[in-house]
């Protein structure tokens, strides 16, 4: 049980969340003008750092996804396109793929399999494009012992060099994209809903970060973007999604949207591909041939916190 | 062009003065102004400059966001004794209570304000132009009830003092079924922001139906001290007559709500801590801390003491007439709930996360400079819309 205050989500590491540099009283001065000037200043501040007069307008103005006509969504695309161009030097392509029909994707993780190297929670930061500084991750391992399934006896930060520990298994932790999702009642603005696929999506530019989702949800999935999330150039991955891994603003929440950017091209997510031993097992619920679906007819499965009436499309098992 | 006038002599009355008044405005003036320089820090690099964490994601702005509703609400306190049971010595002060409870609003609105990640986005609550959530979200809900009453709370006072300023009678039956409107609506807020927490399955600490009446209880406690210390300030200051039959009636209101209160606090303690589940860790933090974490114990215990303290001042007779001691245990039970219900109850409800993770919160230097900001803007708003009051009720039909 780890009770360092200052604790983060690296378990190796003991560096705080970053703070910003003391800035000089200039700019001290300068922000706060800036500030009370109110609703100007707000279209033009940078959220993502450099963008043109233009972009910055058309940012905006820019209406909730699922009210924008096709053409006003490549408009929102090559925003963002230009946008990382400008701040990072690197093209990437952002697309906007829409569910597919027939699908509703479902996730079951095995935990006798699973040994907690977390190669899951590295392979999601490096797809996802997260913050590198932020420490922000979407899926958190707990270790607990066996015998138990008391989550507040979970260690959050056990290190890494000696899994599986003896006497221990692990339990990872993501967006379980509820049936019944308790956040996307909660937000006030419609910024997250549930697509046909059954993925909880957030448009991170329509959500106004009041974070009444991440009081609303029970397995602490949603994550906030306490300042602007910063990667290396190199460590961006090119390929993403409007609802899912592209780069985000400050203040706004993300969470784990099983990696639309893949999935929804028939492919596997990144914490699937990356896990060695075979625990995580993905697919389409509807297909009565699937994995996921032997899976659910086949072992004797659980969800956590069930009995909140959340209905998770995640499960667990043992062999 | 009567209309101009009013609002002509009601702002020449708020901004004229001896040098004491505009002392007070210039001290309030250099608060909000150290209150935006620091939001502006904020607004440049973001929430991280708070306190908060993904895992304790609301704090100090929430909490007195959560107590600043319960100001407002209170004041229902002086309008059902007013204009049900006709008192009319209430009916002196009504309007000024009024004024507290727009200021009050106005307050708790800029606390959610500065807790927003993209304030820049505010328009997308806008019905219509935004997406609005109504009526699944009850934060939805609390945006509806607190612009609703904060437009009551100045409709109603703005027609008595106008009518009154063209030398009329206030016409009762035109506006009594709007008082009646915002008794109700009094309630209503303070009833939404708990539910606003007890909606949330995933934090037991919250999730429990006393906190409505919790909330409700508490605010009959923080409103009556607030307004017994304001009604003896605004007697000294000004020629305002404040009767001793107000302080009396809304003193008795605080000491049976701060019965109900603590009978509330035993009940949930009891509930908790008979068989212990893992349902009463938050309150097991609360009160004795958890993994060797215990930031919040010294307040809560501090509030207990406090209400404690003020509870028996309250209850005894010869104790509670004595103008002092009254006073004293206003100030304790103020504070004692604004420990209580502001972060000893917001704060708790992160703690432990969801996943059983304790991970502790205390605000920031910057936190508390806004915070500050925003209650020196409460206080201004409630001078301002006082002085305005009394100047026009003491000076009627000059226009």
């Amino acid at each position: 049980m780890s009770t360092d205050p200052k604790k983060t989500n690296t378990p190796d590491c003991d560096t705080p969340r970053p703070r910003p540099e003391d800035p000089g009283k200039r700019r001290f001065l300068g922000q706060a003008a800036a500030a009370t000037a109110g609703g100007l200043a707000c279209a033009a501040g940078p959220a993502w750092g450099g963008r043109s007069f233009e972009d910055a307008l058309g940012g905006f103005f820019q209406d909730h996804y699922q009210r924008m006509s096709s053409d006003e969504i490549q408009a929102a695309l090559r925003r963002i396109e230009r946008r990382t161009e400008r701040e990072y030097g690197v093209e990437i392509q952002c697309e906007d793929t829409p569910a597919q029909p027939g699908v509703v994707f479902g996730y079951a993780l095995n935990i006798s399999k699973c040994q907690g190297y977390r190669d899951c929670v590295s392979a999601c930061v490096r797809e996802n494009n997260q913050g590198r500084g932020s420490q922000l991750q979407y899926i958190r391992v707990l270790e607990l012992a066996n015998g138990t399934r008391d989550l507040e006896s979970a260690d959050h930060y056990y290190d890494p060099e000696t899994v599986p520990a003896e006497g221990h298994y692990y339990l990872p932790v993501q967006c379980m994209q509820c049936d019944n999702p308790p956040c996307v009642k909660a937000c006030p603005v419609e910024a997250t809903w549930m697509e046909p696929d059954g993925i909880v999506v957030i448009d991170y530019d329509w959500c106004i970060g009041c974070r009444y989702c991440m009081a609303a949800c029970p397995y602490w999935a949603r994550h906030f973007n306490w300042t602007t999330p910063r990667l290396e150039p190199g460590d961006i991955n090119p390929k993403t999604n409007y609802l899912g891994n592209r780069p985000r603003p400050k203040g706004v929440v993300e969470k784990c949207h099983f990696c639309t950017q893949r999935t929804r091209k028939g492919r596997q997510p990144a914490c699937q591909e990356a896990c060695p031993t075979g625990a995580r097992i993905f697919g389409n619920l509807l297909d009565p041939d699937s994995e996921i679906r032997y899976v659910l007819e086949n072992k004797a499965v659980f969800r956590l916190k069930e009995e909140l009436g959340t209905e998770p499309k995640f499960w667990y098992f043992r062999d | 062009m009567t209309l101009l006038h009013f609002i002509l002599d009601g702002l020449r009355a708020m901004f004229s003065g001896d040098r004491r008044w505009w002392g007070w405005l210039v001290l309030l003036t250099a608060l909000i102004a150290a209150g935006a320089a620091a939001y502006g820090l904020q607004w440049r690099d973001g929430l991280v400059v708070t306190g908060m964490s993904d895992q304790v994601s609301w704090g100090f702005y929430i909490a007195n966001f959560a107590f600043l509703v319960g100001i407002a609400a209170a004041a229902v306190l002086l309008v059902i004794p007013a204009y049900v049971f006709h008192r009319e010595d209430i009916k002196s002060v009504v309007l000024i209570g009024e004024g507290l409870a727009v200021a009050a609003v106005i307050g708790a609105m800029l606390f959610v304000i500065v807790d927003l990640g993209r304030p820049d986005r505010l328009l997308h609550m806008i019905p219509g132009i935004g997406r609005f959530n109504f009526p699944a979200s009850l934060l939805a809900w609390d945006v509806v009830v607190l612009n609703g009453y904060l437009l009551l709370n100045l409709a109603i006072p703005f027609y008595v003092h106008f009518c009154h300023y063209r030398g009329r009678t206030p016409n009762l039956r035109a506006y009594f079924p709007w008082v009646v409107l915002a008794m109700f609506w009094a309630i209503s807020i303070h009833t939404v922001t708990a539910f606003l927490f007890s909606a949330n399955t995933a934090r037991p600490f919250w999730n429990i139906a006393l906190l409505g009446p919790r909330f409700i209880a508490t605010a009959f406690v923080s409103g009556p001290a607030l307004i017994i210390l304001l009604l003896q300030v605004l007697k000294r200051v000004t020629r305002y007559p404040v009767p001793t039959s107000i302080i009396e009636t809304l003193s008795l209101i605080m000491a049976v709500a701060l019965q109900i209160s603590l009978f509330f606090v035993a009940v949930e303690l009891f509930t908790d801590f008979y068989n212990e589940s893992s349902h009463a860790a938050s309150i097991r933090y609360l009160y004795f801390g958890l993994e060797g974490l215990d930031a919040l114990r010294p307040a809560i215990w501090t509030a207990l003491a406090m209400n404690l303290v003020a509870v028996v001042i309250l209850s005894v007779h010869p104790l509670r007439r004595r103008p002092a001691l009254l006073n004293v245990a206003c100030g304790l039970a103020f504070i004692g709930i604004w420990l209580e219900k502001g972060m000893g109850f917001v704060v708790p409800g992160f703690i432990p996360t969801p996943l059983g993770e304790v991970f502790e919160y205390a605000p920031t230097s910057i936190e508390l400079i806004v915070a500050l900001g925003i209650w020196s803007v409460v206080a201004l708003v409630f001078s301002l819309l006082a002085k305005a009051s009394i100047a026009l009720s003491t000076s009627r039909g000059a226009g």
